[in-house]
């Protein structure tokens, strides 16, 4: 296995996601003799994970099962150890649409925080792409080729540990598109410029505040990009539930009882007699929306870097 | 200072191209000598050949184009302004030029620009206006007077844009970061083998194969007698993209499944030539039609056979006998053209079969007109296990239908229901808000993962114990509400 190549078997020294249930999942390395706690009991690597098939079920000691999943950008965005605030799917799914990301893309990167959207870029421009990332906090950075090498990317990414806004990506014309997540974008905007292809590129902003976006923009169009477009992109999940609603008991017209007939009325009427199963109810399928959703993450700035 | 630019950014002859003004984008061909009309304008192409992409244009007298330098901000805007609107009255005399006026000027071929001067020195309420709404003003009549066309290289952004945009109709409303999530979702990614089921022009196995960069595997499915590719062929991608491209009929999705198939008992009629043409006719296959419509001049240079008759008909009755046996020989070449046609067309289901009876796909999308739930359930049959799939389906409800059908065979985990919202912002010193419109919907999708399926015999066990044990509570309930 690797981020970027799918494997059938589990092998040691691989990256696997043990899924307990909906919300419910972490990552484990697979090494020999190693062993793995849940809440179902204990999962023995050598003998219950290494050799079988991704996608398996695993029966815990304590007779409750697990399944034990393929590691994707996606579900390691879901479970990876937090350094940063980081980006999610939904997010990383537009930024890497409108960034224009495809396999051989040069992409520019900064601050690699945690590396959610790292991993997510890394996939994307995979096998003949490369991704320069620039993390100024020294321990996020070693931390985050730590991670790059035990997922077996490395090969794809350069990390450099450095301010952006001082001394830039430190490569120059190779990008085809560049991200910003850092506090002061529009302070690295004439870098990110100067990394970009000199016959142009796309770039995208991530900002939480409304101010920073102005200041960005304006830097932007300071220095000639075009295409500006700032959007934000909201997820909504729903639940899948059954839902039964009771019917109001609207009281009898005696008259009507048999005149009716034709929907539940009747029935109604008739067992009206008897007071509990007067109440009926009428069961429908629905998607619930939870009772509340992330609201806002972050606008993202987009735009190109024109020939001219 | 060259370096960096390579021959592949220069516009080419034959290249599908963009083309953009303002928000508005246009997918064509780029050929010789052929008119396209965009935004209401006749334009030739020619000139664009051998610039560089990204190059903005303006469109001269004659349609013909002309590389527009950076522009140097006109400094025309007063610096006079009022406060408020307190003294504006809409009296509908503020501008002294009239129509005709400003007809004539067009007619005199007077640059754009300058007519956007010439309106704001005739217009009485300008100096007025604040600030902003001077702005506001010339950014309009720009927009309305200052023809210019950027020309752009294909790319899963702008197409999928250009078609919620301008046809969304033909993409079952597929909004553009709807697809975005649909290809991260389904983690498509160069090397993978993807099963693609779509009716949205081909533009979903666009976006698929751009992220596949032309490594590994796309099978796409499709119904009647032929795939769909109009937007497909607008990405404009190298020959070799076509290699990892398969296709299959989903008419024999059945057979193959239970193992009898055959590509012999094939139902290749004369109904796959439908698709045929329509794939031929170059992308957007519609709006060319309309095009047609519109041009008397135009010649199908895309169509050389057709180009070819009509100049044999031209030569005369002279040579009655000579077109006679002319076309004789063409009628058997095309049929000989037909006869191998088919025959490749069985060798590509023939592929297409063995790379699916492997049932070890690495995802599969749907995004189609049809009830999603048969789709899905069969073609998950393909999918190796640990491996994710996405359902695009323009109504919740038979997603509703998908997520508890999936839910009851199993083999399915992380089913997720989910929805994006897109909003779009104006940003612009002291007056950035949301923009006024958003999109009221772009589609649902369900996501989720595959897993292994216990053994038939256990599954249907599991079932069973399910089905008699689910409803169990509920009649005793219903039992005791009735005592």
């Amino acid at each position: 296995m690797s981020f970027v190549e799918y494997g059938e078997f589990m092998k040691e020294g691989d990256i696997a996601i043990v899924f307990l249930g909906h919300d419910s999942m972490f990552p484990v390395k697979l090494q020999h003799g190693a062993q793995t706690q849940t809440k179902y009991g204990v999962i023995r690597h050598s003998s219950d994970l290494i050799g079988k098939r991704y996608g398996s079920k695993v029966t815990c000691s304590k007779g409750g099962w697990v399944y034990i999943l393929h590691p994707t950008p996606e579900l390691w965005t879901m479970n990876l150890p937090h350094r940063t605030q980081i980006l999610y799917s939904t997010d990383i799914s537009l930024i890497t649409m409108m960034l224009e990301l495809k396999p051989g893309s040069i992409v520019c990167e900064s601050g690699t925080g945690s590396g959610s959207l790292s991993h997510a870029i890394i996939r994307t421009i995979a096998p003949t792409g490369h991704l320069y990332t620039i993390e100024f906090h020294q321990q996020r950075a070693e931390k985050a080729m730590e991670e790059f090498r035990e997922h077996k990317v490395d090969h794809l990414v350069t990390v450099k540990s450095q301010d952006v806004c001082k001394n830039g990506f430190g490569v120059a014309n190779i990008a085809d598109a560049v991200f910003l997540d850092i506090p002061s974008p529009w302070e690295a905007i004439g870098h990110a410029k100067s990394a970009l292809k000199e016959q142009g590129g796309r770039i995208c902003s991530f900002s939480p505040c409304i101010e920073q976006v102005q200041r960005t923009c304006q830097a932007l169009e300071a220095h000639g990009f075009t295409e500006v477009d700032t959007l934000e992109i909201l997820l909504r999940i729903y639940d899948v539930r059954t839902i039964s609603l009771q019917t109001a008991d609207l009281g009898i017209v005696a008259e009507d009882v048999s005149s009716t007939g034709l929907d539940s009325g009747s029935q109604l009427g008739q067992s009206s007699v008897c007071d509990n199963s007067s109440q009926r109810t009428i069961q429908f399928k629905s998607a619930v929306t939870p009772r509340e959703m992330v609201g806002h993450t972050g606008y993202l700035t987009f735009a190109t870097k024109s020939l001219f | 200072m060259e370096s960096s630019k390579s021959a592949g950014d220069l516009i080419r002859e034959g290249d599908f191209v963009v083309l953009k003004r303002e928000d508005v984008f246009k997918a064509v061909q780029l050929l010789w000598r052929k008119k396209i009309i965009f935004e209401k304008q006749w334009i030739y192409l020619d000139n664009a050949i051998q610039q560089f992409y990204g190059t903005t244009f303006e469109i001269t007298a004659g349609g013909n184009l002309q590389p527009k330098r950076k522009l140097e901000e006109t400094n025309t805007e007063t610096k006079e302004a009022g406060a408020d609107n307190r003294n504006i009255v809409d009296d509908g005399k503020s501008q002294k030029l009239t129509r005709d006026d400003i007809e004539a000027l067009k007619e005199k071929g007077i640059k754009g620009q300058e007519i956007v001067q010439q309106l704001i020195e005739n217009s009485t309420t300008f100096r007025d206006k604040t600030e902003f709404a001077q702005e506001k003003y010339i950014r309009k009549k720009k927009k309305k007077y200052e023809a210019v066309v950027t020309i752009l290289k294909p790319c899963a952004r702008i197409l999928a844009k250009m078609y919620y945009g301008r046809e969304p109709g033909k993409i079952c409303q597929l909004r553009y970061d709807t697809l975005a999530q649909m290809l991260t979702l389904g983690n498509i990614h160069a090397g993978s083998k993807v099963i693609v089921m779509e009716t949205c022009a081909g533009l979903v196995l666009g976006a698929v194969m751009e992220r596949m960069g032309g490594y590994g595997v796309v099978i796409q499915m499709y119904p009647g007698g032929g795939p769909v590719r109009a937007a497909t062929d607008c990405f404009g991608f190298p020959k070799s993209f076509s290699d990892t491209l398969h296709e299959f009929p989903l008419s024999k999705v059945n057979s193959l499944l239970s193992g009898k198939y055959s590509p012999e008992i094939s139902s290749i009629g004369p109904n796959d030539k439908l698709p045929l043409e329509e794939t031929s006719n170059g992308c957007l296959g519609g709006q060319q039609v309309a095009e047609k419509e519109f041009s008397s001049e135009m010649v199908p240079e895309s169509n050389e056979s057709e180009a070819q008759e009509a100049m044999q008909l031209s030569t005369g009755e002279l040579e009655n006998q000579d077109n006679q046996d002319q076309r004789n020989a063409k009628e058997k070449k095309d049929n000989e053209e037909k006869k191998r046609r088919q025959d490749e067309k069985r060798k590509k289901e023939m592929q297409a079969a063995v790379l699916l009876r492997k049932k070890n796909a690495d995802g599969l999308i749907i995004a189609s007109r049809f009830h999603p739930a048969p789709l899905l359930l069969s073609l998950l049959e393909f999918v190796a296990p640990s491996r994710p799939f996405v359902i695009y389906c323009q109504y919740k409800e038979p997603l509703l239908d998908c997520y508890t059908k999936l839910r009851e065979v199993g083999g399915a985990v992380s089913l997720r229901l989910s929805e994006t919202w897109l909003r779009n912002y104006q940003v612009l010193p002291d007056r950035s808000h949301p923009k006024l419109l958003m999109s009221g919907g772009g589609g649902y999708l369900l996501s989720g993962i595959t897993v292994t399926r216990e053994n038939v015999k256990l599954d249907s066990r599991c079932l069973d114990v399910q089905k008699t044990e689910e409803p169990a509570p509920k009649k005793q309930k219903m039992e005791e509400l009735q005592s």
